[in-house]
């Protein structure tokens, strides 16, 4: 732990704050692309949080505490798991601090606090959406581990940093459990960050918001704060699933050449990555709540049979 | 002075309430005062007896020349014992001091003697059931601690639902009784073949080695007699009867450690008294854990009465205990001490920690009910403005039970997960595909108790007043209640930063039991790192991840607040309507809907809408009215089956009571005919 591993995780943050609305930009400029809509470059997300930040908060007159406390709590704890998750280089004095398990977890105190702001204000949008939130989420939780057990039963480690190890710079085997475990994993990532088969990033409409209704009346800074976190949480999921199940790439240590060559990898993996999760979106309708039990359900017997496999044929 | 004169000490010291509530009966205060101020001194003896018990692993027994003839009462005090002292001590500490302000709180005509006796006695019990060291007078205190606990459930006695449900309580708690009370039976026979009273002895069990087939026995019998005491599903029904009719201080102690004795009387007999067993008792343990933890959650999550809430919440977290000690049992039948200790300290420490954030949320609800007269939640909401500091306890006991880092819920449940995870080292193809299922189960678990905490926290403290009276009643609670939950918030959180300190002061109870021991690589980076297993394999550091967040958020708001931008309070955005009232807010019950909706298989679920009066016009109606009832199936497919047959027994057999002496005569002429032909 020298101070240049420091520097390191320094770094890494970074470039998690500042890059995360670039990647947030990209995805929804691919997708005006891909749906003929004229776009405004993926520098629009930077443009749109310092519009925020340089407004004024307005505030509901019984909104308490957790209300105001909410958007830094998420802001917080999205940096600390962005310090966690080995990006560029897997020598991160932080990397400990939480192995995956943890860090689904870490993930569920973000939706505990949204959730708790949405419910804070009193109105039916909020209350709505809190409960639509936490219902799927306990949905996805389950599948989101088991897809994490199964790839973690290769490394034989829940350790993020040993199993970016053991992947990346270990010998080269063709697992099939992991092909079941990476669809698994990306229909939780639909999930989780709010994409369109479950939730639709971009719309107010009553019946389908889910994120955003509990979000609703945030202003100012502090949704400035929550949009910044959820930009990087998109960013966030896309590099823990590269991390988990394509981590070729990512510096073994902490030498500056391997972590220009990490960087520059990541780049190109989270542009196909987000040009996938357009096609994703764009191909598929919105489904209705009720549906999503069916959805979530399929990726936890995707995760469940890509455990199975792990036992019978490696 | 030694633990076990400690622990002795505070015994006396419990019991004394008894002799001092009655002789100052005359002045309410006074009795009040001094009785919880004894039993919360007493409470503070316990948790050092313990502490230092664990600490040097003492083995402390004694002779009371009391009891049976030939079988006077054997105390001991080892470190299992101690452990548990500690669990028990640390909340009656906290609950006694919570309760100088909740019973001053009762209304003058209510008799508070009673209740501090039965209080003290109650706690008497629990202490007693752990120091207990022979078959006798184990049952003594266990039997002490439920007729105690009986009649703190009653206090309230004038309701009729109270009665019912302190009954029903009273009735579970013995079937309970007489299955542990037969599976001693069991063990002393094998021990000593009924030769004396000495196979009685637990020294006596402990040295005795069993054959398969009555261990099974035994195991069975004894688990059978705890569950029902734990509240594990399917004899959990008693649960949500009987907390929320008890004043809160009992069901914090009732949910928080009495419950707790079962997991003791589990532990005891498994690994101390039958030591050697077949994988699948662990097997049974696991899925019951299991089932009890999912549908406990679920069931939870359906009810609007906040205490009731609480109560099913127990019954998840009574499963979530005995999952680490089934795996704990797999893993000792399959050879792995070291897993097995590992899987024993999660249960350990989750018995622990829910020993502290239960009693926590308990007396949060009780706040809420001193405050506002009302346990439904969908009476109550915005209580956060009106109760600053019990939202901030209640939230702190929330997120521990939510399992989110980095508070203690979250730890014991990463080791349990560690532990699931590990199991791919059993040699057994079927074992290893079905364990994992068990952690997803887990997880599904910790996802649906942070939504129904979520739930339980948003619509009792967010949002706007709903209940029909004025809040302006609603004031906080005293100091004497703050403190308590105070208390308990901070060891909540004490426990979830320093668990590697705990770890290693516990270790020594899987070194006695399982014969392994996993502080050494626990600790190996270090209080801050938790590693339970190896480095590389898991870590955890709740300190750094407290640390992490805390700083981000401090440089955040620095950042942010340099420039000062102005902060305008408004009305809440109406969407033009203007007639939004807090009746229109999201309820408890809408609030779990979808969840309902999904699981509903697994609920009866009654519920009826009618549009009354149209005067109108049919598409008008006036009002409409909902109802619904959600209930869990046991009820209808277990306990109501053996009720009737019971009643239909009774009824076949009351037909010999014929009100004619002729008829009775007969009866005893037979009946001497019989004992004349069998037994002369």
């Amino acid at each position: 732990m020298t101070a240049y591993s420091y520097t390191i995780e320094a770094v890494q943050i970074l470039l998690l704050l500042f890059a995360a609305p670039a990647f947030a930009g990209w995805v929804r400029t691919v997708k005006c692309r891909m749906q003929g809509r004229t776009y405004a470059g993926i520098f629009q997300p930077y443009r749109d949080l310092a519009k925020l930040f340089s407004k004024d908060v307005i505030l509901a007159e019984n909104a308490s505490w957790i209300f105001r406390v909410t958007p830094y709590i998420v802001f917080g704890v999205t940096v600390m798991i962005g310090g966690i998750i080995p990006l560029i280089s897997i020598d991160l004095p932080f990397a400990a601090t939480a192995d995956v398990i943890a860090l689904v977890m870490l993930f569920a105190i973000i939706r505990f606090f949204t959730a708790l702001a949405g419910m804070d204000i009193g109105t039916a949008f909020g209350g709505m959406g809190s409960s639509r939130e936490m219902t799927i989420s306990s949905l996805a939780e389950p599948a989101m581990l088991m897809a994490v057990f199964t790839a973690s039963l290769a490394a034989n480690s829940t350790s993020l940093t040993q199993m970016v190890h053991v992947m990346a710079h270990g010998e080269f085997t063709l697992r099939p459990s992991l092909a079941f475990a990476l669809l698994a994993f990306i229909m939780v990532h639909l999930t989780e960050t709010g994409r369109v088969p479950v939730d639709n990033p971009s719309t107010h409409l009553e019946l389908t918001m889910i994120h955003e209704a509990m979000i609703l009346e945030y202003s100012g800074r502090h949704l400035a704060l929550i949009e910044w976190a959820s930009m990087m949480k998109l960013f966030i999921f896309s590099s823990l699933g590269i991390a988990v199940f394509c981590p070729w790439g990512i510096a073994a240590s902490g030498d500056l050449v391997g972590m220009l060559i990490g960087a520059g990898v990541l780049a190109a993996k989270l542009a196909v990555l987000g040009i996938i999760l357009v096609l994703i979106e764009t191909g598929l309708a919105k489904m209705r709540l009720f549906r999503l039990t069916e959805f979530l359900g399929s990726a936890f017997l995707l995760a469940t049979l890509g455990m199975l496999s792990f036992f019978i044929l490696e | 002075m030694a633990p076990f004169d400690i622990a002795i000490v505070s015994v006396f010291l419990m019991a004394s309430p008894v002799i001092l509530a009655p002789c100052c009966a005359k002045s309410r205060g006074l009795t009040i005062y001094l009785s919880f101020a004894v039993t919360a001194a007493a409470s503070l003896a316990a948790v050092a007896a313990g502490i230092l018990a664990v600490h040097y692993g003492t083995n402390t027994s004694a002779i009371v020349q009391m009891g049976l003839p030939d079988l006077p009462f054997h105390l001991r005090l080892d470190p299992l014992a101690g452990f548990f002292l500690c669990v028990i001590g640390l909340l009656s500490l906290f609950v006694s001091i919570y309760s100088i302000g909740y019973v001053k709180g009762f209304s003058p005509s209510r008799p508070i003697v009673r209740f501090v006796v039965f209080y003290a006695l109650f706690i008497v019990g629990m202490l007693l059931v752990v120091l207990a060291d022979d078959a006798f007078f184990f049952l003594v205190a266990w039997e002490l601690m439920a007729a105690s606990s009986y009649f703190l459930v009653m206090y309230e006695d004038e309701k009729a639902e109270n009665r019912r449900s302190a009954y029903l309580y009273l009735v579970i708690a013995h079937v309970g009784a007489i299955a542990i009370l037969l599976s001693f039976g069991v063990m002393a026979g094998l021990a000593n073949g009924f030769e004396s009273f000495q196979g009685y002895t637990f020294d006596s069990m402990r040295a005795t080695t069993y054959p398969v087939g009555w261990a099974t026995a035994a195991f069975l019998l004894s688990f059978f007699g705890f569950a029902a005491k734990a509240g594990v599903i399917p004899l959990h029904v008693w649960l949500p009867e009987a907390h929320p009719v008890a004043p809160s201080n009992i069901s914090a102690l009732m949910s928080g450690v009495m419950l707790k004795t079962s997991i003791y009387g589990i532990v005891r007999i498994t690994f101390d008294f039958l030591k050697f067993f077949p994988w699948w008792w662990g097997g049974i343990v696991l899925v019951l854990g299991l089932i009890s933890a999912v549908l406990g959650v679920l069931y939870a999550l359906m009810q609007h009465d906040l205490k009731r809430l609480l109560a099913y919440h127990s019954v998840e977290n009574i499963g979530i205990i005995l999952i680490g000690l089934g795996l704990s049992m797999i893993f000792t039948s399959f050879q792995f001490p070291v897993l097995a200790a590992l899987a024993l300290i999660a249960a350990l420490y989750h018995t622990l920690n829910h020993a502290m954030f239960k009693g926590l949320l308990f007396m949060g609800a009780g706040a809420v009910l001193h405050a506002t007269h009302e346990r439904n939640m969908e009476e109550m909401g915005g209580l956060i403005h009106r109760m600053p500091w019990t939202s901030v306890f209640f939230l702190v006991g929330c997120v521990s039970i939510a399992a989110l880092p980095p508070f203690n819920g979250f730890v014991s449940e990463w080791l349990t997960f560690q532990a699931f995870l590990l199991s791919p080292a059993l040699q057994r193809p079927i074992l290893n595909l079905l364990i994992p299922l068990g952690a997803a189960l887990l997880a599904l678990t910790g996802a649906l108790a942070a939504a129904c905490f979520v739930k339980a926290f948003g619509v009792t403290f967010l949002g706007h007043w709903r209940g029909h009276q004025s809040i302006q009643r609603v004031h906080e609670v005293g100091w004497h209640m703050r403190t308590g939950m105070m208390l308990a918030a901070v060891t909540c959180f004490a426990l979830g930063i320093f668990p590697t300190i705990v770890i290693n002061w516990m270790d020594v109870l899987p070194e006695r039991l399982v014969g392994g021991r996993i502080a050494a690589s626990a600790g190996a980076y270090g209080w801050m790192w938790l590693t339970p297993y190896a480095r590389e394999r898991a870590s955890y550091s709740g300190f750094n991840v407290f640390i992490g967040i805390m700083l981000v958020v401090f440089v955040v708001w620095l950042l942010l607040h340099a420039r000062k931008k102005a902060v305008h309070r408004v009305p809440i955005w109406d969407c033009g309507f203007e007639k939004i009232n807090a009746r229109m807010q999201y309820t408890a019950t809408s609030f779990s809907m979808p969840i309902r909706r999904i699981f509903g298989f697994f609920f009866h679920i009654r519920e009826e809408s009618q549009a009354v009066e149209p005067i109108r016009h049919p598409a008008y109606p006036e009002k409409l009215q909902y109802r619904l009832r959600v209930r869990d199936r046991f009820w209808n497919w277990l306990y109501k089956p053996i009720g009737e047959g019971a009643f239909f027994i009774a009824r076949k057999i009351g037909n010999l009571q014929q009100g004619r002496i002729q008829v009775y005569l007969i009866y005893s002429l037979v009946t001497i005919i019989v004992l004349l032909v069998f037994l002369g």
